[in-house]
């Protein structure tokens, strides 16, 4: 049966159209047993209805699904092996708490003695347990939340599917629960995919991302890969909050030596690129976008590499966090973003001496956005 | 007079206008005849009598058929209740197979079923008298249970549509991995939150049934008319002495079953009118 | 086979019902065109004939008669129940009390048959021994009001008891669409001193354009069909003076024996009804899906 693929989910060329409109394209991806996937992406990029093409809950155009080695084409998701939380916690509105959790095992013709020991084991894990007999509607966003898991919980099965699970929660409780199921992970070694359009729950959750745009995996890694390597300005811009810094250059070759001119005052600002590890060969004059992230525009008092330039900005704009000063700072015609200590003094208009770390840079092709 | 009594007065004066011709109903019935050819329209009865009501009941002739309204009543009650539950449980299953299921076709079938509502039936009369014939239920009950049921298919696939339209799409997607099938889902989540929209369906379709002339006269014979069809006969009958009271009282009797739905369940009733009318 | 039964079961649920409204109602409605087409009397005869019958519908005086109603009855009866439950609907929003009582005796007729409402209002009218009788009992001895026996007025007797029936309804929907209106653009607007006839005529009354909408189709719709209200009221007289379309059909259906004319007529009521129906169906579908 199974064949030797250690993966628990394998995804071969699979497209999806809605009436002649591509939502999927040739989407190849593997996941290895144990792994905790974050699909990520803007709403529209299609992630979504992977997902629900991973449940059956809806057919792929082209292409096929493998859950742990076994093709799932025509199989219907009952039979995937698979539990998913919804975004909207789907639970049934008129049973209780313990009905929701153990209807799928009902419905399978599970005894009454498995169902209520699954329905235990679950729910004291879940620390539901005092929440049993009561309606959904009788629960708060994030009981509910719970419940949906316990659902998921209680089919122990191969493969975890949530899609948005923490949208419609509050922001402090959304941090609650998302360690709460990265606990769950790490505790019972599932095997998931998650599917959300928050890229800080994606960095926090994931052992592995994958960003999507209009229907394509555009990148795929580690967490801090992605977040230190972006293969474009579209991974780049989304990923990172504040999002990273774009300034437009070209790159000037003179011999052996690589540097990135930036206009900048009506002056040319040079930026040595020497270290920078360059996907591919380059040409002198290729029109850049270098991409700093805001942590790496810092003040006088912030320690730094050696890779660095020293400036004069002028601040347009201060907001303060309580552990960091995030400050616009007008840069020629644009504008782009640092991070301060709480400490220094800054006053809108007044220029502040600004370190820019390079060692971190990211430079991407201006016409087609690719890292070089 | 203040702006706020005015309002009142105004208020009032249209409760008068509504009540009206209850009132002179009510009262019509309760009189004898020579007090009514004597009397005014709005004064209250003399001597209050409830001999009319018991003629209306069994003995006034519609028609050929001198037992009162009570046969027909019996009719309408037979045909009522079959054609709204039919009719009621196919507009459940259709709205829930239209909303939450939604496969290729499934707007134009609901836009088919919806115009299928508001068509005038006189254009259907014709070939469903003689649909009626082939099958051998002209003139029947069954018949009118059928017509009944076919015609108020629109309006309660309507309402179920627009009320599981409204509840999200994912609890289908839950208990399909549940290993729950269509029917289990229907019967187990989706009826069991229906109550409301049950109730707006079942006095929709009763008021529709119970009310409906043009089917009833169209499709019946002597002894299967529904009441509304004895009521006009009772009414228009040509020959013998006017009985005003005893019209009065079998209008209100035929009116009263609704009457009382509504009184109960007004709400409920409001729902339908404005569900059927406004949507979304 | 249990795969393919599972994947087309929603349709197969709502096989029977399509099935039914196919026949039952675009069948039918094809029978009735092709009838109309035909030179069936008692007996419907399957030769196309072409237009003959509509010709000979629009020569027919007692079909001009039943138009000619059907546009005075259907403007002022949806005029007037317009007119009406937007007054009522605006009384009953200026918190009232006993709202709900007084909103229950707007809107009972509606819960009547037409039959009886018909029945009712005939009486009342009734020139002998009704409205008549009692204003000339109040000393007002020349009164008269024989609207329901006169050839040319008995119509308007259609549209009081029409009025009085369907208001309420209207008074419903407007009520809701009143009561749906963004609170804080009326307190916005009286904060800038604008005053509460101003507020209704220039902010509140244009938001409620949808209601209007369909408040009219509703109306022109029950308005296109009626009948029972006919029969029960003036059954089409006297003569035919109150004829609308459909006893105009139903007389030619069941009573005239004229199969041709009745089919002809029902399927001019049906392009007037469709092309008031479809779209705003259109719009009202599309509004949803969106």
């Amino acid at each position: 049966m199974a064949e030797p693929d250690q993966s628990v989910l394998a995804i071969e060329k699979l497209s999806k159209s809605f009436q002649n409109t591509a939502v999927l394209t040739n989407i190849d991806l593997a996941i290895a047993e144990g792994s905790f996937l974050v699909l990520v992406g803007p709403s529209g990029c299609g992630k979504s209805t992977l997902l629900n093409c991973i449940a059956g809950l809806e057919e792929p155009s082209s292409g096929r699904i493998l859950i742990g080695g076994r093709d799932m084409t025509g199989v219907p998701p009952k039979d995937r092996d698979i539990a998913m939380v919804f975004q909207s916690y789907a639970l049934y509105p008129r049973m209780s708490v313990a009905k929701n959790i153990t209807f799928g095992m009902q419905v399978r013709g599970a005894t009454r003695a498995e169902q209520k020991s699954a329905l235990e084991r679950v729910s004291g894990m879940l620390k539901i347990d005092h929440l049993l007999e009561r309606r959904p509607a009788q629960l708060s966003g994030g009981q509910r939340q719970r419940v949906a898991m316990g659902r998921a919980l209680v089919r122990e099965p191969r493969l975890f599917l949530f899609d948005e699970p923490l949208s419609n929660l509050d922001a402090k409780l959304r941090v609650e629960m998302r360690a709460e199921i990265k606990r769950l992970h790490q505790r019972l070694g599932a095997s998931i995919v998650y599917v959300t359009h928050d890229q800080t729950e994606a960095m926090s959750l994931a052992t592995e991302v994958a960003v999507m745009e209009g229907g394509i995996i555009v990148q795929r890694g580690p967490p801090q890969e992605v977040y230190d390597y972006p293969v474009n300005t579209f991974v780049a811009g989304f990923i990172g909050s504040p999002a990273m810094n774009f300034i437009e250059g070209h790159i000037r070759k003179d011999g052996g030596a690589v540097r990135i001119e930036i206009p900048f005052d009506g002056k040319t600002m040079a930026v040595p690129a020497e270290h920078y590890p360059f996907v591919g060969s380059t040409e002198d004059g290729t029109k850049v976008i270098l991409g700093i992230r805001p942590e790496y525009v810092t003040g006088r008092d912030r320690a730094s590499g050696d890779e660095e330039v020293s400036l004069e900005l002028v601040p347009t704009l201060v907001e303060t966090n309580g552990f960091d000063q995030h400050v616009n700072l007008a840069f020629g015609p644009a504008e782009i973003s640092g991070r301060f200590s709480p400490r220094e003094q800054i006053e809108i208009g007044t220029p502040l001496p600004t370190r820019i770390d390079l060692s971190q840079m990211s430079v991407f092709d201006r016409k087609t956005g690719m890292r070089l | 007079m203040t702006a706020r009594g005015l309002l009142y007065l105004l208020l009032v004066v249209f409760v008068a206008y509504y009540m009206l011709p209850l009132f002179v109903m009510v009262i019509t019935s309760l009189k004898d005849l020579d007090e009514i050819r004597a009397g005014s329209l709005m004064s209250p009865p003399d001597r209050v009598s409830l001999e009319s009501w018991g003629t209306a009941w069994s003995s006034a002739c519609a028609g050929i058929l001198c037992e009162g309204l009570q046969p027909f009543f019996w009719n309408s009650v037979k045909m009522v209740v079959p054609a709204v539950l039919l009719s009621t449980l196919l507009g459940a299953v259709n709205g829930y197979a239209l909303s939450q299921w939604r496969f290729r076709g499934a707007n134009l079938i609901f836009a088919l079923m919806l115009f299928g509502c508001f068509i005038p039936f006189q254009v259907v009369l014709l070939p469903m008298a003689r649909t009626l014939g082939l099958l051998g239920l002209a003139g029947s009950l069954s018949g009118l249970v059928l017509v009944h049921v076919v015609y108020g298919l629109g309006f309660t696939t309507l309402f179920f549509r627009n009320f599981y339209v409204t509840v999200p799409t994912e609890l289908v997607k839950a208990a399909k991995i549940d290993g729950a099938g269509f029917f289990t889902i229907f019967l187990r989540i989706f009826l069991p939150l229906s109550p409301p929209i049950i109730v707006v369906t079942v006095i929709w379709q009763f008021t529709q049934i119970w009310n409906d002339f043009l089917f009833g006269v169209s499709f019946s014979q002597a002894g299967t008319q529904p009441v509304t069809v004895a009521l006009n006969n009772i009414v228009n009958a040509t020959t013998g002495v006017k009985e005003y009271n005893v019209d009065m009282a079998a209008a209100i009797i035929a009116g009263l079953p609704t009457l009382i739905v509504y009184v109960i369940a007004g709400k409920y009733f409001i729902r339908g009118l404005t569900a059927g009318s406004v949507k979304g | 086979m249990s795969a393919w039964l599972t994947r087309h079961i929603p349709k197969i649920a709502v096989a029977p019902s399509l099935a039914a409204v196919l026949f039952f109602v675009y069948g039918f409605i094809a029978w009735t065109g092709y009838v109309s087409l035909t030179r069936s009397r008692i007996l419907p005869r399957y030769q196309l004939e072409g237009l003959d019958q509509y010709a000979k519908l629009f020569r027919t005086p007692r079909w001009d008669v039943a138009m000619e109603n059907l546009l005075v009855f259907g403007v002022l009866f949806i005029a007037v129940s317009v007119a009406l439950g937007l007054l009522l609907a605006i009384l009953l929003d200026q918190r009232i009390r006993a709202e709900g009582a007084i909103r229950t005796v707007y809107l009972y007729p509606m819960a009547l048959s037409f039959i009886v409402t018909g029945t009712a209002w005939k009486w009342i009218l009734n020139p002998g021994l009704g409205i008549e009788a009692v204003v000339r009992s109040w000393g007002w001895e020349d009164f008269r009001f024989g609207w329901l026996v006169d050839p040319e007025l008995a119509i308007y007797t259609v549209v009081i008891a029409g009025v009085w029936q369907a208001s309420g309804f209207v008074m419903a929907l407007f009520l809701a669409g009143l009561r749906s209106v963004d609170q804080e653009i009326i307190k916005a607007a009286m904060v800038d001193g604008v005053s509460l006839p101003r507020i209704y005529a220039s902010i509140i009354i244009p938001s409620l354009s949808p209601v209007f909408l369909s408040a009219i189709i509703v109306l022109a719709h029950l308005a296109i069909k009626s009948f029972d209200l006919v029969i029960a009221l003036t059954g089409g007289g006297p003569g035919y003076a109150t004829d609308l379309p459909a006893t105009y059909m139903y007389a030619m259906a069941f009573s005239r024996g004229d199969l041709g004319q009745a089919a002809a007529s029902a399927t001019v009521m049906l392009m007037t009804v469709a092309a008031i129906i479809i779209p705003y169906l259109y719009s009202q579908l599309r509004q949803s899906h969106d």
